[in-house]
């Protein structure tokens, strides 16, 4: 009655799919390594790190990197490399947490504003982008004049800042793909709305998501330093690269270490995370695009 | 392989030199699974004022390898061997600069999208003109003069009017009328149409294939049209190429390779075409399994895997070669396809 | 069998007299940007037996696709209604009209966009028995994902790869496996195989009538292609703007037709075959198709038409039995009818 197709060998399951995609990728895979390094540092930071973070030793004060400080002393004579190591934890908190916050809140409101236009579009965009216009630090003092200042409150602040940048996103994407023939075809076999956002929707459009979380993790990491500056983010004695880099400000010349290891900590944080977030997004996609093939036209 | 005659047998023409003479064009293509070989050995000949379709399905290289004659194939990733000559010289040894003067000047070149190939921000007339502008340095009155003479000749109605409107505000089977327009406005030798009607509805197509004949009458230009559709062919053609995994499998006059197909693809493609009317079949003949990958093409025959003629393994290891089967007429197939029938 | 004499309709047609879909005055508009509706379908009526398959054909604005899409109320009809087995869909809203698409689906035209790129072929054709429950539990959902996969010409290791692996013909396959998960009673295939390659048209073209064969399905067959409409369709409707001109059976359409628009239509279609290129005349319109913006009044063909006359400026033609079985919307045709003439010669191979 039928033809029958000759299939060929299966491949291997998604997952492995995605990880070898990722694992060749090597920019990505060295993007891996350093968030890898970071994560450890994170997690175990405070006890490998051979000073205490607020060790003081007036006697050692600004004194360049050498082999018993590797990133030098501050003006109060405590280790570089250990605050640098020990604020690990707080700097990532920050960025993950409050870039989270943003996702969570901001995804779905993009999602549904785009999916379902009208009034629900225009009312959620609108606030969208009454929050987007506060300037970022005074809507962040405003939340820490309610809330007190502290880390928690840093990072719903940032949190909040960045939701209206995922909720455009989302918002845009989803516009593109509800008119996707595919979704058609799920609503043409019964598909409720919330099926359809979920299987259909949501993982076409995590591609340009997962570059912006990227690039925001980098921005709310430098928010952080922002607050801090202002003294409502991380509190001391806790350390923070943000504050490390603005109190180092002051020293720039008798000390520029005291600024620069911070900074390439932020530097590093933020580049491997963009590195994966691009390496994550391209191993996302089941299509592999040749010259010849793409989206059913072939050249030849 | 293929002649150099006028196809027509009415024609009196005597044997003129070809005005375009492909000879082993091939085409490769670096692809992240391998290099993908999409053209592999074209070689033909075009008369003046003949009209060559070319057929296949999509994978058979049939519009890469028109891209190749002018030198459309980006390289790298693709690679472009082989030779083209046209009227004396040989474009694939030309410069950038050369070829441009090719180009929308003396070749033609009409696509299946005309969305695509049109500026969307600049209005016809601008479009129109820009070849003679640039080919021809005609002023921008003479310029404006000619492309209402060519929107007219297209059968656009109110041409002159027409001048200062956008792409968009045209039909589609306008639109297609415009870049034919453009395609004769500096009175080509050779049009090369890919699947210009492909997109367009019936009618319109009827209309643009009148359209062309018509040009073709008055402006005695070659045609080179590349196309799926066999009754496009039928309509329009001299001759016709029929290519399949980047090669040519059977040549020849169309009432001849229509009539009498002598391989076992063309055979396949007339059989699995619906004919409504007294000869409705019971069930169409279907072609069984898919063209091959270009990046693995197989050492021989590369329609051997679905041929239901094939009586042994012969042509596994070995391409055929085009043998002359009837006079004009070739074919790239060892086996003598209407002996197997008639058993 | 050569020569096409009936249409036969498959042995398993029920005795039963009431047509399995009906629709009556169907209509769609939209509103357009600016000012104007846009008349996308325009009091659209027929009947589809079960078992039958009504091909729709007409060219680009014609409405066969928005017809189609109204039929599953993927798009809203403005008005009239649309009765299966003497239910009505037009006016049904949650679960009843998810129960309802388990009865009529869809084969879209494109192969690559309709499947969801991230989703393996195994979860897109068993995505309908999720969203009904129906052949709960994983082996049994298993089973019947395989059982589909078979039914369509595709070996069930297919389950695992993903669109972009397959080719526009596995694709499309899996497009209709998907449709066939709820066991429809009618399947509307709307350009099913207008974006495939010309070998693989005739594959699919004998897929379905397998199928149809085997499981008694009910077709609705939306085209341009003439010639593919004529070989799979009993019946046949020709749209133009919005408007059924002329319903037939696929032989008198082909053989007699008579409306102006059909004819012309018909002498439109290229064929194989030099000597019949050579010897035709074709009729060739003028103009191009009206935009369904602003339709002029009378009849909606009368701009382009050859032979139309004043009153066809005026009056809208009806479609109506012109004979038994023959459906026309053209004053003219039946004033000929009327008169005893012959119909016009008909340039067509």
């Amino acid at each position: 009655m039928t033809i029958e197709i000759l299939p060929g060998a299966p491949l291997r399951s998604r997952r492995a799919e995605v990880w070898s995609a990722v694992l060749a990728n090597r920019l990505a895979l060295g993007g891996l390594a350093v968030l890898a390094v970071l994560a450890l540092a994170a997690v175990v930071g405070p006890s490998v790190a051979p000073f205490g973070a607020n060790e003081q030793a007036i006697l050692d004060r600004f004194e360049g990197p050498s082999w018993r400080h590797w990133f030098g002393t501050d003006d109060l004579g405590r280790d570089v490399f250990s605050r640098v190591l020990i604020a690990a934890r707080g700097s990532l908190q920050v960025g993950v947490i409050s870039v989270g916050i943003a996702l969570g809140l901001g995804v779905p409101i993009g999602m549904v504003a785009g999916y379902y236009g009208g009034i629900a579009d225009s009312a959620l965009m609108r606030l969208m982008d009454i929050v987007f216009s506060f300037p970022a630090i005074l809507l962040a003092i405003a939340i820490v004049a309610v809330r007190g200042p502290g880390l928690t409150n840093a990072m719903i602040a940032i949190g909040i800042v960045y939701m209206p940048i995922f909720a455009r996103i989302a918002r845009g994407s989803v516009i593109a793909v509800r008119s996707e023939v595919y979704v058609r075809a799920a609503r043409s076999i019964g598909a409720t709305d919330g099926r359809i956002l979920r299987r259909h929707v949501l993982p076409n459009i995590v591609a340009p998501i997962i570059v912006q979380t990227s690039l925001s993790l980098a921005f709310a990491i430098l928010s952080e330093a922002a607050l801090s500056f202002l003294g409502l983010g991380v509190q001391p004695p806790q350390p923070s690269w943000g504050r490390m880099l603005a109190d180092g400000r002051g020293f720039i010349r008798q000390a520029p270490w005291l600024g620069i290891f911070p900074g390439l900590a932020i530097l590093g944080t933020v580049m491997s995370f963009n590195l994966v977030g691009d390496g994550l997004r391209d191993a996302l996609d089941p299509r592999q695009k040749s010259v010849i093939e793409s989206r059913g036209q072939e050249i030849a | 392989m293929s002649g150099v005659q006028r196809a027509t047998a009415s024609d009196s023409n005597a044997i003129t030199s070809p005005l375009l003479s492909v000879r082993d064009l091939r085409v490769r293509f670096g692809t992240k699974r391998g290099v993908a070989h999409v053209v592999n050995g074209l070689s033909y000949d075009v008369a003046p004022g003949e009209t060559v379709a070319i057929v296949g399905e999509s994978g058979s290289g049939k519009s890469v390898g028109v891209m190749a004659l002018l030198g459309l194939v980006p390289q790298p990733p693709g690679r472009v061997e082989g030779d083209v000559w046209f009227e004396g010289r040989n474009l694939a040894t030309a410069s950038e600069r050369e070829l441009r003067q090719v180009r929308g000047n003396r070749v033609a070149m009409v696509f299946q999208d005309p969305m695509t190939s049109l500026n969307p921000v600049l209005t016809i007339g601008r479009q129109l003109g820009e070849s003679l502008r640039l080919h021809h340095g005609a002023s921008r009155r003479e310029a404006d003069a000619r492309a209402v003479e060519l929107l007219d000749l297209v059968g656009i109605p109110s041409p002159r009017q027409r001048l200062g409107d956008y792409p968009h505000q045209f039909s589609g089977g306008m639109r297609q009328r415009v870049m034919i327009a453009m395609g004769v406005v500096t009175n080509p030798s050779l049009l090369i149409a890919d699947e210009p009607t492909t997109a367009l509805d019936v009618t319109t197509q009827a209309q643009i294939v009148e359209l062309v004949q018509e040009l073709q009458q008055r402006l005695g230009m070659a045609i080179v049209w590349i196309t799926h559709d066999l009754g496009v062919v039928a309509g329009l053609a001299h001759r016709v190429l029929v290519m399949y995994a980047g090669r040519i499998i059977e040549s020849g006059i169309v009432d001849d390779l229509l009539g009498d197909p002598r391989h076992p693809y063309t055979r396949g493609l007339l059989a699995s075409l619906p004919r409504p009317g007294r000869d409705r079949p019971a069930r169409l003949f279907a072609i069984p399994g898919l063209p091959p990958d270009p990046v693995a093409l197989p050492a021989g025959c590369a329609f051997w895997e679905r041929c239901s003629y094939r009586l042994d393994d012969t042509e596994r290891d070995s391409v055929p070669a085009l043998r002359e089967v009837a006079p004009g007429h070739h074919v790239a197939c060892v086996y003598d396809v209407p002996a197997i029938e008639r058993t | 069998m050569s020569g096409d004499t009936l249409p036969e309709v498959s042995d398993t047609l029920l005795e039963v007299s009431d047509p399995l879909l009906e629709v009556s005055d169907l209509a769609v508009h939209f509103r357009a940007r600016g000012k104007g509706v846009v008349k996308a379908v325009d009091g659209v009526s027929f009947n589809v037996r079960r078992g039958e398959t009504l091909g729709i054909v007409g060219e680009s604005g014609c409405g066969k696709s928005t017809t189609g899409l109204a039929l599953l109320r993927l798009v809203e009809p403005t008005a009239g209604s649309v009765r299966l087995d003497g239910v009505e869909l037009a006016g049904l809203r949650g679960g009843a009209l998810r129960a309802m698409r388990k009865r009529v689906a869809m084969i879209f035209q494109d192969p690559y966009a309709s499947l969801n790129p991230r989703l393996s072929i195994g979860d897109i054709v068993a995505e309908p028995l999720e969203v009904h429950g129906l052949h709960a539990g994983r082996t049994a959902r298993r089973m019947r994902v395989d059982e589909l996969l078979t039914m369509v010409g595709l070996d069930p290791n297919f389950r695992t790869r993903y669109p972009h692996e397959l080719s526009g013909g596995q694709r499309q396959r899996v497009g209709i496996a998907r449709a066939l998960a709820t066991e429809p009673d009618v399947i509307v295939a709307d350009e099913p195989i207008s974006a495939l390659d010309v070998s693989v048209q005739a594959q699919i073209i004998n897929l379905l009538e397998d199928l149809q064969g085997d499981l008694g399905l009910t077709y609705l067959f939306i085209a341009h292609d003439l010639a593919a409409v004529q070989h799979i369709s009993h019946r046949v409707a020709v749209m133009y703007l919005g408007r059924i001109v002329e319903l037939a059976d696929r032989v008198t359409l082909y053989e007699a037709p008579a409306h102006p628009y059909t004819q012309a239509l018909l002498s439109a279609i290229p064929v194989a075959d030099t000597a019949v290129e050579r010897a035709r005349t074709r009729i060739v319109l003028t103009g191009d198709v009206p935009s369904p913006r602003d339709p002029p009044p009378g009849c909606n063909f009368a701009g382009r038409c050859p032979r139309a006359e004043d009153a066809c400026r005026d009056v809208d033609p009806v479609l109506e039995p012109l004979r038994v079985g023959h459906d026309v919307a053209c004053l003219v045709a039946r004033r000929e009818l009327a008169d005893g003439d012959s119909p016009a010669a008909v340039t067509r191979p």
